[in-house]
């Protein structure tokens, strides 16, 4: 008789853990970063997780990750020579920093001139947009890590950050 | 009458099915019991494969059942908190039909959890495995 009630009580924690994080992303502006339109770049670099929008980088990033590879984030995420350059030459189309996209800069704000920073999640604009958020919610074992943006903008894969 | 004919047609579109598309996954386990120079493969040790811990590879992921969980039929999740389809093919359909796709990913995967490539032999069982499943 007992053991049914489990399930019930951890689906309550994460629901309950969802809506405090929903409320809190709901509260910021409105920010659209297009997704990945290219089904390449959707397959090959949305597998592992999600696939990055382009515009969160610039595109000298883009160039130094996608020449890099073999060492990815301590993982081996390599491709074939032409599938590697279709998807560089997409990334760096659509980098934050390729055509007065004014949203995306924003999150390019504090970067260096010149810097190829690899990681969103050390930009110094995304890192004071998460500063609110407490240590426990990073820990949550339905987040593990911080490149997981799903797990709180859950319409991140269309591209909407505001919710 | 009718059962017979519900019958033979399921025959007929069997025979169709594996005689004019030699379906990718067919091909694929051809392809590596050529190269393993064998006649069948072992869905258990496939399973046995799937399941085990190893130390030769990263240790955040010591097995296949690490991103790809315990139950075939359920849904994985890489590190990076991603969901990955269930490896059993009666779950997802479409698994296994890109050959280039399926070798990517043995030598990705199979070098992160055994620290090496697997061998034909060890992709035709696993591959028999998530095929039964
Ligand atoms: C084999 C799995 C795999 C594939 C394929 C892969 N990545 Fe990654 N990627 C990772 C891992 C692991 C991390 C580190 C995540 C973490 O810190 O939790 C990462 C991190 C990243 C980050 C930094 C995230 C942050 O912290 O801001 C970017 C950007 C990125 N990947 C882009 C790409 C691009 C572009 C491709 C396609 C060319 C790609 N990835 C393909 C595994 C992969
Ligand atoms: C643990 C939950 C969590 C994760 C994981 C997370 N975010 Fe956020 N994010 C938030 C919250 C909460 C806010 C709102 C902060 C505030 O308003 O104080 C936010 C705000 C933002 C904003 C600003 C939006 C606005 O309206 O101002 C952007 C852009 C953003 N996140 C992008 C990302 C990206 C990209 C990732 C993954 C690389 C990510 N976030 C991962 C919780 C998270
Ligand atoms: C680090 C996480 C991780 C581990 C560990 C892992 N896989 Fe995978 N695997 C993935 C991801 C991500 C994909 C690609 C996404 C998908 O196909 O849904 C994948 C896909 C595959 C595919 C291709 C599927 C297809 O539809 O073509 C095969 C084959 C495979 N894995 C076999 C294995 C085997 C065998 C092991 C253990 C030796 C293993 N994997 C361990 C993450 C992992």
């Amino acid at each position: 008789m007992r053991i049914p009630y489990r399930p019930l009580a951890i689906g309550v924690v994460t629901l309950a853990f969802s809506a405090l994080v929903l409320a809190r992303a709901q509260a910021g502006d409105r920010h659209f970063f297009a997704p990945v339109a290219d089904l390449i770049v959707k397959e090959e670099c949305g597998s592992c997780h999600l696939a990055f929008a382009p515009s969160m980088l610039p595109a000298r990033s883009w160039q130094r990750m996608m020449g890099e590879l073999d060492k990815h984030f301590g993982d081996n995420a390599s491709l074939d020579p032409a599938t590697a350059e279709k998807i560089t030459s997409y990334l760096v189309a659509n980098a934050g920093d390729a055509g007065g996209q004014r949203y995306s800069s924003k999150l390019l704000k504090g970067v260096t001139p010149g810097a190829a920073p690899q990681r969103i999640t050390e930009l110094p604009k995304w890192v004071s947009e998460h500063r609110k958020v407490p240590d426990w919610e990073w820990r949550h074992k339905e987040v593990r890590t911080k490149a997981n943006c799903v797990a709180c903008h859950t319409a991140a894969e269309q591209g909407y950050y505001e919710e | 009458m009718k059962n017979i004919l519900v019958v033979t047609s399921g025959i007929v579109a069997m025979i169709l099915s594996s005689a004019t598309f030699a379906g990718p996954r067919e091909d694929l386990l051809t392809q590596y019991a050529a190269a393993a120079k064998v006649t069948s493969f072992s869905a258990a040790r496939g399973q046995a494969l799937h399941t085990q811990s190893s130390s030769g590879g990263k240790p955040d992921t010591p097995s296949c059942t690490t991103c790809h969980g315990k139950d075939t039929r359920s849904a994985g999740r890489a590190l990076t908190g991603k969901t990955i389809e269930p490896v059993a093919v009666s779950v997802t359909p479409t698994r296994y039909t890109d050959p280039a796709k399926v070798e990517k990913w043995f030598k990705r995967n199979c070098t992160e959890v055994l620290g090496r490539e697997c061998t034909p032999q060890e992709k035709g069982d696993w591959l028999t495995f998530v095929i039964g499943q």
